[in-house]
């Protein structure tokens, strides 16, 4: 059980995660994505607009996928707990130590990501904020890492790399540009 | 056209059960453990990718990309059937200018949360429950994309 235990090999998580776009188009006709279930929890919980009324029953096979994924994060987390502490690459826990990050032992730098975190200027933006700005863009882009960077450019769409770059570019610009101003905070 | 759903939009003729809809909850399970114990769920991992100092990240990305696209290629090239005997529907996706602003949008976001939509809920399952916090906020976010979208440029 140790080696299910440690961390997962990049290639092995490549290989299963790029197999779930095949076996989701063969297993039900449906294309890997992830970010539509908020706009179906959307449709579902919150007052009707014109972007929301369409029929999210049809669409809730995406619900259940991402029901299985917390599950998936139980068993992980339980089952498959790994008890030692993550590897962090030297240099960026280096650089992260430098901003003021003090919790380097877990998935998640705990200090920020908890609820105690939440309730100070810069765990409310990394959280709350980033939160708005990931379930906005998303839908905005047309589609998330699954959607577009995984199931739309290994469907050759020109929108998917235009996305992804995008993603990226702004992934870059705000861990080295803005990240260092709201640790500041 | 005003509501298509662009990303992951069931193309399935056959009408499908509520108990149909239980293997996706099994796929999800498998999902959900590949993501967390290849912890492309952590903070720290997506600060790698992006301070360029762990090859992690894009081998994860790389190699899924690669995999998928030999696996399309595959079904397109043989006409592989789905299980209920129906062709598969390959969607297109609109190419406009919200590939690029919802593009830079969803970056700063992806930096910020060190999660994209599928380790949001893995976290949670995995304990870090303040991830709810930014679920709600996500959910919230596409709200408000929804109502705002006819006075967004496309």
């Amino acid at each position: 059980m140790d080696f299910i235990r440690q961390p997962w090999h990049w290639s092995v998580a490549g290989v299963l995660i790029g197999l779930t776009v095949p076996l989701l188009y063969l297993i039900g006709n449906k294309p890997f994505g992830i970010s539509s279930s908020f706009r179906h929890i959307c449709a579902a919980c919150l007052p009707q607009t014109k972007f929301f009324d369409y029929d999210w029953k049809k669409e809730s096979w995406n619900l259940f996928f991402v029901f299985g994924i917390f599950l998936g994060g139980i068993v992980s987390a339980t089952l498959l707990a790994d008890p030692n502490p993550i590897k962090i690459n030297p240099v960026t826990q280096q650089q992260l130590a430098d901003l003021g990050v003090t919790q380097f032992s877990q998935l998640e730098p705990t200090d920020i990501f908890s609820f105690k975190g939440l309730l100070t200027a810069k765990g409310f933006i990394l959280i709350v904020v980033g939160g708005f700005l990931v379930g906005f863009g998303t839908r905005y882009a047309g589609g998330c890492t699954s959607g577009h960077s995984i199931t739309g450019i290994s469907n050759f769409q020109l929108s998917s790399l235009i996305a992804t770059i995008c993603f990226m570019a702004g992934g870059f610009f705000v861990t080295w540009l803005v990240l260092p101003l709201i640790f500041k905070l | 056209m005003e509501n298509t759903i662009e990303e992951g939009k069931n193309n399935q003729s056959t009408t499908e059960t509520a108990a149909a809809n239980f293997k996706y909850i099994l796929v999800g399970i498998f999902f959900g453990i590949v993501f967390v114990k290849s912890e492309v769920v952590s903070w720290f991992r997506i600060q790698e990718m992006f301070r360029l100092s762990s090859f992690h990240m894009y081998g994860v990305i790389g190699t899924a990309v690669v995999v998928a696209t030999i696996s399309t290629l595959i079904i397109k090239k043989f006409k592989i059937k789905t299980l209920q005997g129906e062709d598969v529907v390959f969607s297109e996706r609109p190419l406009n200018k919200g590939n690029v602003i919802g593009g830079l949008l969803f970056g700063f976001g992806w930096a910020l949360t060190g999660a994209c939509p599928g380790p949001m809920y893995g976290l949670i399952g995995s304990g870090f429950f303040v991830f709810t916090a930014a679920l709600a906020s996500a959910i919230l976010g596409t709200y408000t994309y929804g109502i705002l979208k006819d006075k967004l440029p496309h």
